[in-house]
């Protein structure tokens, strides 16, 4: 009965409160809009991604054009919307990958003494390489495909979520409903699954928009690199890589997937903070 | 305090183990022969199986991994397959401008995010402290390649101010490189700050609370007494943390924007060993990088105890 409410009610809640905060509410409707774009990607642009008009190359922004062409000929426009769908099937994957691997690495380490020393050493370790190093020597290692790039991504982002969540466990653990379930004789797998859990999604859906706004730009960066998904793939950071040649001629080139990056990140991150803010005033203690 | 540095240097040992472990795991998680994989499809099976028994790759697992300790300890990194030299030697002529630029962006980062942080935690609530943080939101959802991209095209080739690409002549003196560094320190340092804005501004309002801020005030002193000599002296601390955590960013984000302003530093030689799966170059990359950011935050937690004396171990 008590979990019903739990499923239901606090997400219809905390839609409110998140939509009475501007900021937050417009950072969703951002969101929402270049999830639209890029679901519906092929029945809304006007040309094809990969269609050249070799006549129209570099073209400036105009009406046929809304944001010019690259130095193929082809729509800028239609290419970013393609951008969003990579760039949010690659930020949705990692999120729910590194989530659901970093609750269950978290959980353990935090309930169970005798794995913690041996876990966060594990994290300790994986968190001493910079995000984008450790990316491009995995992707090195996997190869160009989009399953290898959430892989990579999902690999450094876990410990961030393993962190958190054992943090918040640490907390947990020490409270009276927990010891109750203890004394009750419940065991380990239970109080996790039913006593824990439940506690622990406010802390983890914050920590996954901002995983979500972190995979987009670590992608970004590895494609930019040439070190991501393959080149043919339209994604916003092999669009900034294409157009480092031609941005003296055709700026719109370079300005045109940044401000793509930028919206879509901020928008992760405001909404984020309104998550925070709108979920249990305690979480701001939990979370540190 | 002797006793406390010792067992900090046991658990990064313990936390360098495990690192040279995962590296030596990337490098054999690769599907196939990583010989044949680095020489390409047009190689000769006698030019693989040469690399392989170079490498070792032709023993048992355990043996190439015992070797691998063996080495990574006494920081033989092995040769470089395409670059003619030892690793250790190809990443200590790199080093210097990387961590130069390294040093330059976390000095900026530290410069801007420390007092805009302060002040937005004085004006709380106000314009000042609205601007600060919407703007840190928005330097830290850049891209640092982007920021160095639109540097390079606006101030560098159409205005002139700066050195478009490069680090200068090889014999320049140290202010001549970092004239060349300044455009790659901004987009390295940038997105960075937001971070030490943020703690900055959380620990000055934790403290700016306390009682005894209050009394130092109602004694009348200059309110920035206050919050220099009074509340801030004890948020360094937590300013320090956040500086040993921002430093894999700062890496991170030198690693990108070194290709985008054609340095030779570290981060260029890392790219092009990808591209062209350079394993032991990789790998060394990797074992350096990881073990400067174990060493920086170790170092930061010692400096605790110098900062606060309150800070007993």
């Amino acid at each position: 009965m008590a979990r019903v409410t739990v499923a239901v009610s606090p997400g219809l809640l905390l839609l409110h409160r998140l939509l009475r905060r501007r900021l937050a509410a417009a950072a969703l409707l951002v969101l929402v809009a270049v999830l639209a774009g890029g679901l519906l990607a092929p029945w809304i642009v006007p040309y094809a991604p990969q269609r050249m008009d070799i006549l129209h190359r570099l073209a400036a922004p105009s009406r046929l054009h809304w944001l010019g062409t690259d130095e193929f000929g082809r729509d800028v426009l239609t290419r970013i919307v393609y951008g969003a769908r990579l760039s949010l099937l690659v930020g949705g994957l990692v999120m729910l990958v590194a989530t659901g691997c970093g609750l269950l690495l978290g959980l353990l380490a935090g309930y169970v003494r005798r794995l913690d020393g041996v876990l966060m050493r594990v994290t300790d370790a994986l968190m001493a390489f910079p995000d984008i190093l450790l990316a491009i020597a995995l992707m090195a290692a996997l190869g160009p495909s989009l399953i290898d790039v959430v892989v990579a991504l999902a690999t450094v982002q876990t410990p961030r979520v393993a962190r958190v969540v054992r943090g918040a466990v640490l907390v947990l653990r020490e409270l009276q409903f927990v010891e109750a379930a203890e004394a009750l004789g419940a065991t380990d797998a239970r109080v996790m699954r039913v006593h824990l859990l439940p506690n622990l999604i406010s802390p983890l859906v914050v920590q996954a928009t901002f995983i979500f706004a972190a995979a987009i730009l670590t992608e970004a960066a590895l494609s930019f690199l040439g070190a991501g998904v393959p080149p043919t793939v339209p994604s916003w950071g092999n669009m900034i890589a294409a157009a480092q040649l031609y941005m003296q001629q055709a700026d719109w080139l370079i300005l045109a997937p940044g401000i793509a990056i930028l919206l879509t990140v901020l928008s992760l991150q405001v909404l984020g903070d309104g998550l925070r803010d709108a979920l249990d005033p305690r979480l701001r203690r939990l979370m540190r | 305090m002797a006793a406390y540095i010792l067992r900090r240097l046991a658990g990064m040992i313990a936390v360098m183990f495990i690192v040279a472990t995962l590296v030596f795991a990337i490098a054999h998680i690769i599907p196939g022969d990583p010989a044949g994989v680095m020489l390409g499809p047009s190689a000769t099976a006698e030019d693989v199986a040469a690399l392989r028994t170079r490498l070792g790759l032709d023993r048992p697992l355990p043996e190439q991994y015992v070797r691998f300790l063996g080495a990574a300890v006494s920081l033989d990194l092995g040769q470089s397959i395409f670059l003619g030299r030892s690793v250790l030697q190809a990443l200590g002529e790199r080093a210097p401008l990387t961590l130069l630029l390294t040093g330059m962006a976390a000095a900026l980062a530290v410069l801007i995010g420390v007092p805009v942080g302060v002040l937005s935690a004085v004006w709380r609530g106000g314009a000042f402290d609205q601007a600060g943080t919407a703007l840190s939101m928005v330097a830290a959802s850049l891209p640092s390649f982007w920021i160095g991209l639109t540097l390079i095209e606006y101030l560098a080739v159409r205005w002139h101010e700066f050195p478009v690409a490069g680090y200068g002549a090889p014999g320049a003196g140290l202010l001549e490189h970092m004239r060349f560094l300044v455009l790659p320190a901004i987009a390295v340092g940038l997105p960075n700050t937001a971070l030490i804005t943020r703690f900055t501004r959380t620990s000055m309002l934790d403290v700016l609370h306390e009682d005894y801020v209050r009394t130092a005030r109602a004694k009348g002193l200059h309110p920035a007494t206050v919050v220099i000599k009074h509340a801030f002296r004890n948020a360094r601390t937590a300013v320090l943390t956040v500086i040993g955590l921002v430093v894999a960013g700062l890496i991170g984000g030198a690693i990108v924007t070194e290709t985008v302003f054609g340095l030779p530093g570290v981060g260029n030689l890392v790219v092009s060993a990808v591209l062209r799966r350079d394993y032991p170059v990789i790998q060394g990359a990797l074992l350096v990088i990881s073990g400067i950011y174990v060493l920086v935050n170790l170092g930061v937690d010692l400096l605790y105890a110098v900062l606060d004396p309150r800070v007993r171990y």
